[in-house]
Order: C-alpha cells, then sequence, then structure tokens
C-alpha cells in the first residue's frame, strides 16, 4: 500500500457569485475572439444582410410600394427581424459544435459557474446581433432610409431585438441538444425559420389579398407583432401591444424550450 | 485518505442499457491506473462519472477524497480531463485554448500566458503556438488537448484514450508524457484499448468488459493469474525452424506457432527449457536466440474474456450501438 496520502484539502465549496460573472464573461470573449480566425463569419454577419436589403430594396420595392423609397420603411425593420432569427440558430449551432466536438465537456469537467458556458455564448451571439442591426441600419440610411422617431425608439427597438432572439434563441439550443451534428441545426433553421419569418408581414406592408387563413395566421405570428413593433420604434405607429404580443410570444418559447432543453442535455450527458 | 481515486458499485444505465454494472476500483496517490476493455465495454462512462460530468445511478466514488455527486465542485478543483475527442476550440490558437482555462481557472491575463507558452513548449507546440488548433495534426492536437487539461496543475488526471487514432510515433510521445507526469507526482486514470499501452504505462490495470470488471492486477499479476508463459526460440539456420517447433511441440505437448523462422509455444512448466536445450543440441540445431516470456495483455485478455481484443472488429455491429451512444455524449 503507498505510504502516500492526500492531505485533506481546503476548497471552495461552490462558485462565487463574482467568478460565475467573470466565468462567463471569458468565454463570452472566446466566442467573440473566433471571430478574428474565422473573418468569413463576420462576413456571414456583415454581407449577407446587406445583400438582403439591396435585392429586397431595389428588385420587390418598386412593386411592393410603387418606389424604393416607399418600401424602405416597410423593409428594414422586416430584414432586422428575419435576420435576427437566423442569427439565432448560430447559438444553436455553436453549442452542438461544442458538445460534438468535446469542448463543452472540458468546460464542465472545470471549477466554474455551470451556466457560464451557455450564458457566455448567449451574450457574444447577442453581441453579434447588436452588430448586424447596426450594419443594417447604416446601409438602410445610405440608400435613403430613415429613423423617423428618436434616438430613445431606436435604442428601445435594440432591445425588443434583442430580447426577442435571446428568448427565440432557445428553440435552436433545444435543437443543439437533439441533434448530434451542427449541420442539422442549420437545416432545422432553415426548415423553420424561413417560413416563419416569410409567413408575416416582414417584406409587406399588410396583409391584404393573402387567403384569409394564411392571412390569420400571418396576421398572429410573433414576427408580425415583432416586426410591427420594431416598425413602430423606428418609423412611427402602433407599438406597444405588438411589443408586448411579441415578447409575450417569447417568453412562451423560452418557457417550452429551455426545461426541455436542459431534460435533453441531461439525457444526452 | 489512502486512495486519490476510489470507486464503490458504480452503475450507470442509459435507458434500457446498463453501461457500469457495478464497478469498483481504487488508485492511490501517485500511481497510474490503467483500465484496460474494449469499445463500449464502459470505460468512458465510468471516467465521465468520475470527472463529474455525469451521475451514476448506482453506488458512489470519491475524487482526491470528495464525492463525486454531493462535492463535485471540490473534486473540479483537483481534476484535469483528456477526453477521447480532443475537447480543444479548433477556432482558437493553441495559445488561446491554454489562456482560455487559464483565466477560467482564475488566474490573471498574465499568469495563464505565461502557463501556456510553458506547457506549448513541453508539449513541442510553441512553433504552432499562434496558429488556430484547427490546422494541427491529430498528434498535436491531442497534445494541445492534454496540454489544457494540465493548465490548473490537477492532482488527479483522466485520460480517456488518449492515444486512440494516433500513429505510432504520436503515441510513443505521448506516453512519455504521461510518464514525466507521474514523475510529478500525479495520479493518473488512463483508459484504453491497448494492452500495450496500459502494460507500458500503468502501475496497476483493471480489465473491464461489458461494464464489470473482470480482471484486476499489474500487469505482472493479470498475467501470471493466466498462468501463461511462452517459450520463443529462433534458430540461427531458418532451414531448422520445422525440426524446433517439432522438438518444442513434443516437449511442451503443444503445437508451437511459427512465424518466419521463430517458434512460440505456451508452457506451463519453465523447467522445460533445459531440456528443450539438450534436443536441440543432439539434432545439431544452432540455437539464435531463446527466451521465455509472460504471455502478453493479448493472451491475457482472451483468457479472460473468451475472446481476442482484435476479434472486437467483427462484433462492431453489435457494440455500435452501445459506443455510438457514449459517442454521442462524450
Amino acid at each position: 500500500m503507498s505510504t502516500a496520502t492526500f492531505a485533506p484539502q481546503d476548497l471552495a465549496k461552490r462558485v462565487a457569485p463574482g467568478t460565475a460573472l467573470r466565468n462567463t464573461a471569458t468565454l463570452a470573449w472566446r466566442n467573440l475572439v473566433q471571430i478574428k480566425h474565422n473573418p468569413m463569419e463576420l462576413l456571414d454577419l456583415s454581407i449577407q444582410p446587406i445583400m438582403f436589403v439591396l435585392l429586397f430594396a431595389y428588385v420587390f420595392g418598386p412593386a411592393m410600394s410603387g418606389s424604393v423609397d416607399a418600401y424602405l420603411p416597410v423593409v428594414i425593420p422586416g430584414i432586422i427581424a428575419q435576420n435576427a432569427l437566423f442569427a439565432g440558430m448560430s447559438t444553436g449551432f455553436g453549442l452542438n459544435t461544442d458538445i460534438t466536438k468535446g469542448v463543452f465537456d472540458r468546460f464542465r469537467s472545470l471549477p466554474i459557474a455551470r451556466s457560464a458556458p451557455l450564458a457566455g455564448r448567449i451574450i457574444a451571439d447577442t453581441a453579434k446581433q447588436a452588430w448586424s442591426m447596426m450594419i443594417l441600419l447604416v446601409v438602410g440610411f445610405i440608400i435613403g432610409f430613415r429613423i423617423e422617431t428618436n434616438v430613445l425608439a431606436m435604442f428601445a427597438a435594440f432591445a425588443l431585438l434583442l430580447a426577442f432572439a435571446v428568448l427565440f434563441s432557445w428553440t435552436s439550443v433545444y435543437i443543439a441538444m437533439k441533434v448530434n451534428e451542427p449541420e442539422k441545426v442549420q437545416i432545422f433553421g432553415f426548415v423553420v425559420i424561413f417560413p416563419l419569418s416569410f409567413m408575416s408581414t416582414a417584406f409587406i406592408p399588410n396583409t391584404d389579398g393573402i387567403p384569409s387563413g394564411l392571412a390569420f395566421v400571418m396576421d398572429n405570428s410573433p414576427v408580425t407583432h415583432l416586426v410591427e413593433a420594431m416598425r413602430g420604434l423606428l418609423v412611427g405607429g402602433p407599438v406597444f401591444e405588438h411589443a408586448v404580443t411579441a415578447l409575450i410570444w417569447g417568453i412562451g418559447f423560452s418557457l417550452i424550450f429551455a426545461p426541455l432543453s436542459l431534460r435533453a442535455f441531461k439525457k444526452r450527458a | 485518505m489512502t486512495y486519490a481515486i476510489q470507486a464503490d458499485g458504480l452503475e450507470k444505465r442509459f435507458g434500457e442499457t446498463q453501461a457500469l454494472a457495478g464497478v469498483s476500483l481504487t488508485a492511490p496517490p501517485g500511481t497510474v491506473l490503467g483500465v484496460l476493455g474494449p469499445n463500449g465495454a464502459g470505460k468512458t462512462t465510468m471516467t465521465r462519472i468520475l470527472a463529474t460530468l455525469i451521475e451514476p445511478t448506482g453506488g458512489n466514488a470519491q475524487v482526491g477524497g470528495f464525492d463525486v455527486v454531493k462535492e463535485a465542485h471540490k473534486v473540479r478543483q483537483l481534476i484535469g480531463l483528456t477526453g477521447q475527442y480532443a475537447g480543444v476550440d479548433e477556432m482558437l490558437t493553441g495559445t488561446e485554448n491554454l489562456v482560455l482555462i487559464g483565466r477560467l481557472l482564475g488566474m490573471s491575463r498574465r499568469a495563464s500566458k505565461a502557463r501556456a507558452a510553458e506547457l506549448l513548449d513541453r508539449f513541442q507546440l510553441s512553433d504552432a503556438a499562434e496558429r488556430a488548433a484547427k490546422t494541427y495534426s491529430g498528434g498535436m492536437r491531442r497534445r494541445l488537448d492534454l496540454a489544457a487539461s494540465l493548465v490548473g496543475r490537477p492532482q488527479i488526471l483522466f485520460l480517456d484514450e488518449p492515444t486512440t487514432g494516433l500513429d505510432p510515433r504520436s503515441r510513443n510521445g505521448l506516453w512519455d508524457i504521461v510518464r514525466g507526469l507521474t514523475g510529478d507526482g500525479v495520479t493518473v486514470l488512463l483508459t484504453t484499448q491497448y494492452l500495450e499501452e496500459a502494460d507500458q504505462l500503468a502501475d496497476d490495470i483493471v480489465v473491464i468488459d461489458r461494464g464489470q470488471i473482470i480482471a484486476h492486477g499489474t500487469s505482472d499479476v493479470l498475467k501470471s493469474q493466466v498462468g501463461g508463459q511462452v517459450l520463443e526460440v529462433r534458430p540461427v539456420d531458418a532451414a531448422d525452424a520445422s525440426t524446433v517447433a517439432k522438438i518444442v511441440g513434443e516437449l511442451a505437448d503443444t503445437v508451437p506457432e511459427l512465424a518466419d523462422d521463430l517458434v512460440s509455444a505456451p508452457i506451463t512448466d519453465p523447467g522445460l527449457m533445459p531440456a528443450v536445450v539438450r534436443r536441440l543440441d543432439e539434432a545439431g540445431v544452432a540455437i539464435g536466440e531463446m527466451s521465455l516470456r509472460k504471455s502478453s495483455l493479448d493472451e491475457v485478455f482472451f483468457a479472460l474474456t473468451g475472446h481476442h481484443t482484435e476479434d472486437l472488429d467483427a462484433e462492431a455491429g453489435e457494440l455500435a450501438e452501445s459506443a455510438s451512444k457514449e459517442g454521442a455524449s462524450a
């Protein structure tokens, strides 16, 4: 028998709150510093929204609203909302990559806050979202879009969008827990987000002329409420009811998918 | 507290699958415990329980004297984990990966960088320090993964199949590193499918098959448990090999194996050797090489489980399901 023994060690029982915050910040940094080595991701975050704005504005604008200028107040808030939904999928994509590559296990074997890996990712993704929204507003401004409200309303628009995106991203977290390769998260994103974002008023002024069944679905879509609230905040119009409805939808999504995600995670572990 | 790692009747069930069916083991501080077994035997599940990643459905375990479920946070302050799949962030550079871990462990930016540089140097990764890990070769990635698990100077290290899929040169390099660690007093739990690896590195070996420990001991004890020694004779003139095989076969009462000019036969009585020498001399055969060695761990595994480790490929279909379950969770 070995004579070496372990001296009783004085170790921390749990993660201190300050440490938890620092862990989260470190992991958020990790998710953002990745961009440095994968500039494509930044292009993804910038070029795609720019392309969408230009294509929609100049190709569909005249047909939709009679002119490009008249269409911009419709389409810019719409594209901002759609972009947020797609970007939300990247949370699930990154999470699933971490799990399948074993990075997540490494983190969980460290004496860090249990919530830090997920919280760090969500914070980093929120920062990316804010970046995309800013790009969209700048490009919009260059081609003639004007914020008709005020700076405060613009910040409120940012806050609403980011809040909805974080709540909605639980759906992609759940998918990330259920599938075994990151590409499947992306496929799901396209299959669900595409119809979800198009079956809304994101790219059209209203649902006039659309078959009544579909119009009903579109009028009550969470995306429509988000889009209408964004329009209200950026170019004027009713805000409160739409914003509250959109947030209630978001909270609903997270109330369903956050517990499901945790359960799926425990099962897969 | 005498043991760095102590497990008592560990059980783990995934739905219908009983991945662990009562595993007990101990590892004294500063030793290497080898856990040997085929794919799907439960090695990864056991490692994940001991490293606090999953909770057992039965039994208990202490690591560094702390319960892996109730005192998981304390356990995490003592351990390092290198998984079956290299757990490094491929988008980050070698340095960034290690600095990240250092920062998470509460080290200052400067201390993290210094520690990263030290480990990269030690594992011959300095030249690749500023390159993204996705550009690394398999061997480099494993070394980086191992370095990442050492940032916090763990007292107890879990290495889950650290050399699976590596070429022999990289494998030897990794073995040297592990030997160096035990020199520093680190307790290592090493899982492997390679008998040679356990033989080379482990002070103590447990053999695990289908979620249960089927043998335990030092590699010498395991070999002698199975009783086997192997006599090997190589004649100077290859043409004499069949004569040698005939004589050895008669004396050992078995059919010897003939590989090129090397004759080998399992024997139970070491006293046989002088008789073999005498008979060969009488037959006028010049002996080039003659040795009596203990059975290899592969032979031991065969004796214990009734199947060769190589045979496992044939069972791959049957095991694939449980392996993929383990894989999905890894």
